[in-house]
């Protein structure tokens, strides 16, 4: 949106409150309704078989034993489901394994029955033969020339011939020449690093409860990101129109993009066609880890050279990811994403998209960012020990500022790195003193941020009071934030907007809640759609009063007659002209359709203090401090929760998590006691400080806050936790026995 | 298959309900009585999603048998408010806005009563250790330790 649009509000009124959530009274006592909570009459329970196998041809599969046990309505395998389109292809071989199983937890046949437990001996019941064969889980393992192979044919031409079949894709950015920029540094540093896969480890499990009619009409309660995403994928796999399928979003129980696809939502519209009665399925805490996407495992490369004042000359990075079974791992978003935060002259990075057999990898909070930031920001912090720099004043010297060209292609805006480098120098925390055995860190990340395709509707009651549809799921307290951009641009209290997130049938096309993009668009899209109102408001006002319209302002909840009429006629209150509108047209409703740019970029830098115990190489988090940019915090509570939310998650990345397969290529840890995600003991306080750089995109200047706190955790522990260990640490999670192994070699 | 009978107390009231011998408390109380305020995050006891109150103790109900409620009162997120009278703790988690998705929240609520009325007075770490067993995957726990903190001085000076 142009800058002459955005708003003319000098001091808000809502926006930058902390009001209470809409939702708050059911989530606090329990009246919520999740994907799980939601029952149908006459609902069957459906369950999937899973392949115990990391990659085998399935010969066969012969579920006439399973069927013939009382309770068991419908069973459905992959030749339930037709021929579907190119990109169709993959989404839907994930959720039902076609000739073979690619990973440990692969889907191979589902059963909708009576009961769970029916269901469950049903399953024991079907026959699969397996021909098992050989697999590869590691991403580099993955890349060399006697790897076994998952698919023949999935690399396409950017990928140069010689290579291992797993290498997918090559994507590459940048300007320069590194070489050039080497040759004018007065050091160069090159390292190494691995990250290992984490799952986004949302505590709802995936839940969805389908039902499908003998005419072809299909409705689906399910816990999702984007529910038109699940209307329209659902729609293509089992052939539907989109009109006959409704699908409703239930309370959401975290995401983190992890739910910006689909796992069983077909299977159980599949099995409610077959058995002709409702489904519900939900995953068990196991099957999430096994057959729902973590984020990629990776090997990164960077090389940066520096010259003794601080300035870097040349940065080149060579990123490695895994994305499961499938194309597209998020190597592209890391390849772009490496060295944003820097101003550089000479960069390179190259991507490589490697398959491996670990289930399809889904997005995670800015996927593929932060183990490319772990990298990047790793060697910077070598290279200021190497130089006795100042990290912040490094940064800070070689900064993206607005003018900038990014490594993918862009030119910055206005963006706010330097100001949150500038917070994070003038802050206590970093100056407080270390004792032994303790260590600072600090890091930067960038995160895009997006925009897309967004509609509302915001509809006036005839009482004064608004009714506002947004199609963007409201994952963390966003129906609080719109209800606020609402009643602030409409002059009325934020009590009387009501804000729900209607299904598929009752609005337009709406993207997935993600790229940090509901406060942006969905927000940009409600200002739109209050002013679309307030017009129509006008013009009621202006026959009310006999006027033209045009000479009708809205001003703090109020039409008011303008210019020659001014001050004859009395203000009118939106409660005014809402409870006659029948006499002067009817409702009175603002929409916006709208595909949305200009999210502007986001950035943060976090400072965190650690302690390494020596003997058993535990890290402690001492202290954490965010400094993030939001452009505009519409309601500051729910601003920093993303900011501590993302820490701690890098947190977990960093020091705990990651998958752990067998030399059987099967997940060892898939469940929260052996994939230990941080919990209350673990943590201190996470400290915030919301920097605001408005975004010139955003009627208010909101930037979406979402993705990028997790972006410079890993690199920001990793920086602390290597100076308070006293070696560079470049394997991820830093768990004890890695610490030790390290401390032990460097010594 | 035949199924047990089972006469307990829940939030106060007394209820009968039928149960296979090896379903759980939490599936009898989300799927035969339609209390799913009680949430399902692993099955396993490590999420404490599911957190319920048994003759007053703490438990993770996907861990205790629905037959084990038998003659027990049992305290679910349903009866941790007072008619329309908030608990002090659900006050003070929106307060805080010490949820985001709100999935953990009632496991962490019934896990923080359950603090408060053996300790009317606990430290940030034993607030922290205490709630240790309920993970909560959106907010870092930082703004949930400063809402039970918060609550407990309101409740002492009350």
């Amino acid at each position: 949106m142009p800058l002459d649009q955005q708003s003319d509000i000098k001091g808000f009124r809502v926006v930058g409150q902390r009001p209470l959530r809409p939702d708050g009274i059911d989530k606090v006592t329990g009246r919520a309704r999740f994907g799980a909570d939601m029952t149908a009459p006459g609902m069957l329970i459906g369950r999937v078989l899973r392949s115990p196998h990391a990659h085998a041809r399935i010969r066969s599969i012969d579920a006439s034993k399973a069927s013939a046990l009382p309770g068991v309505k419908a069973i459905v395998t992959r030749d339930d489901f037709g021929q579907v389109d190119d990109d169709m292809v993959d989404i839907l071989v994930n959720c039902m394994a076609h000739d073979k199983a690619l990973y440990d937890g692969h889907a191979v046949a589902a059963v909708a029955a009576t009961s769970a437990s029916v269901a469950r001996k049903a399953l024991k019941l079907i026959e699969v033969d397996y021909e098992v064969l050989a697999h590869v889980t590691d991403v580099d393992a993955a890349m060399t020339a006697d790897a076994a192979v998952l698919h023949e044919d999935a690399a396409d031409e950017s990928v140069p011939a010689g290579m291992s079949k797993n290498v997918v894709r090559r994507h590459e950015f940048g300007h320069g020449d590194p070489e050039t920029g080497f040759a004018a540094a007065d050091h160069v540093i090159a390292q190494s690093f691995k990250t290992e896969a984490a799952h986004q480890g949302y505590i709802e499990p995936h839940a969805c409860l389908a039902s499908m009619g003998p005419d072809g009409q299909a409705d689906l309660w399910v816990c999702t990101q984007g529910h038109y995403m699940v209307r329209n994928t659902c729609a293509a796999l089992l052939g539907m129109d989109a009109s006959q399928l409704r699908v409703t979003a239930s309370e959401i129980g975290g995401g983190f993009g992890g739910k910006t696809t689909v796992f069983i939502e077909p299977v159980a519209l599949a099995l409610s066609r077959k058995a002709g009665r409702p489904v519900k399925m939900t995953m068990s805490r196991e099957e999430v880890f096994r057959a729902s996407g973590p984020t990629s495992s990776s090997s990164i490369d960077v090389k940066i050279g520096m010259t003794k004042e601080g300035r870097i000359t040349g940065a080149e990075a060579t990123l490695r990811y895994q994305g499961g079974a499938f194309v597209g791992s998020p190597v592209e978003f890391g390849a772009m994403s490496a060295f944003a935060a820097y101003d550089l002259e000479h960069v390179k990075t190259v991507g490589w998209d490697i398959v491996v057999n670990r289930p399809k990898q889904a997005a995670y909070r800015a996927p593929g960012a932060p183990m490319a930031a772990f990298a990047v920001e790793s060697v910077v912090d070598e290279l200021c020990k190497h130089f006795d720099l100042d990290p912040l004043e490094v940064r800070l010297k070689n900064a993206s500022t607005e003018g900038s060209k990014a490594v993918y292609g862009p030119t910055f805006g206005r963006i706010g790195l330097s100001a949150t480098l500038n917070a994070a120098k003038s802050h206590p925390h970093y100056t407080a003193p270390l004792g032994p055995n303790q260590g600072r860190g600090v890091a930067c990340g960038f995160w895009f941020n997006f925009g897309g395709e967004t509609c509302v509707s915001l509809n006036i009651n005839v009482d004064g009071t608004v009714g506002l549809s947004v199609g963007t799921p409201d994952i963390g307290g966003s129906r609080a934030s719109m209800c606020q951009m609402a009643a602030e641009e409409l002059g009325i209290p934020y009590e009387k907007v009501r804000t729900i997130i209607a299904d598929t049938a009752s609005l337009g096309y709406n993207d997935v809640t993600d790229g940090s993009r509901v406060t942006f668009a969905s927000g940009l899209a409600t200002i739109q759609a209050a002013r679309d109102a307030i017009e129509k408001l006008c013009s009621r006002a202006a026959q009310m009063w006999g006027i033209d319209e045009e000479a009708v302002v809205w001003e703090e909840g109020y039409a008011k007659p303008a210019g020659d009429n001014a001050g004859k006629f009395e203000p009118l209150s939106l409660a005014d002209i809402a409870a006659v509108a029948a006499n002067t047209g009817g409702p009175i409703a603002g929409h916006t359709e709208v595909n949305a740019d200009g999210a502007g970029q986001s950035f943060a830098t976090h400072l965190v203090d650690s302690e390494v115990d020596p003997e058993t190489g535990r890290v402690k988090i001492l202290r954490y401090t965010v400094f993030q940019d939001a452009g505009k915090a519409v309601h500051p509570s729910y601003v920093e929760g993303q900011f501590q939310g993302g820490a701690v998650q890098g947190i977990g990345w960093a020091l705990n998590e990651e998958y752990i397969y067998g030399e059987d290529g099967r997940l060892q840890n898939a469940g929260f006691l052996d994939y230990r995600i941080p919990v209350a003991s673990d943590l201190p306080m996470i400290d915030t400080v919301i920097v605001e750089v408005p975004n010139p995109g955003h009627p208010y200047g909101v930037r979406g806050v979402g993705e990028t706190s997790i972006v410079p955790p890993l690199a920001a522990i990793a920086n602390s936790v290597s100076a308070a260990a006293g070696v560079r640490l470049t394997h991820l999670p830093m768990s004890p026995p890695r610490i030790q192994k390290a401390v032990k070699e460097a010594n | 298959m035949s199924q047990i009978h089972v006469s307990t107390t829940i939030n106060g009231d007394q209820t009968e309900y039928l149960c296979e011998a090896e379903e759980t408390l939490l599936d009898v109380l989300r799927d035969r009585l339609g209390m799913t305020g009680t949430k399902e995050g692993c099955g396993t006891g490590d999420c404490g999603a599911c957190s319920v109150t048994l003759d007053g103790r703490l438990v993770c109900s996907c861990l205790v048998l629905g037959a084990e409620a038998e003659g027990r009162s049992v305290g679910t997120i349903e009866g941790v408010a007072d008619g329309d009278k908030l608990h002090p703790l659900q006050k003070k988690f929106l307060e805080h806005a010490a949820l985001q998705c709100g999935v953990c929240t009632p496991g962490f609520l019934v896990a923080a009563k359950a603090l408060l009325e053996q300790n009317n007075d606990p430290s940030e770490e034993e607030v922290r250790y205490w709630l240790a067993g309920n993970l909560c995957r959106c907010t870092g726990y930082d703004k949930i330790i400063r809402a039970v903190l918060d609550t407990a001085q309101e409740m002492r000076s009350a």
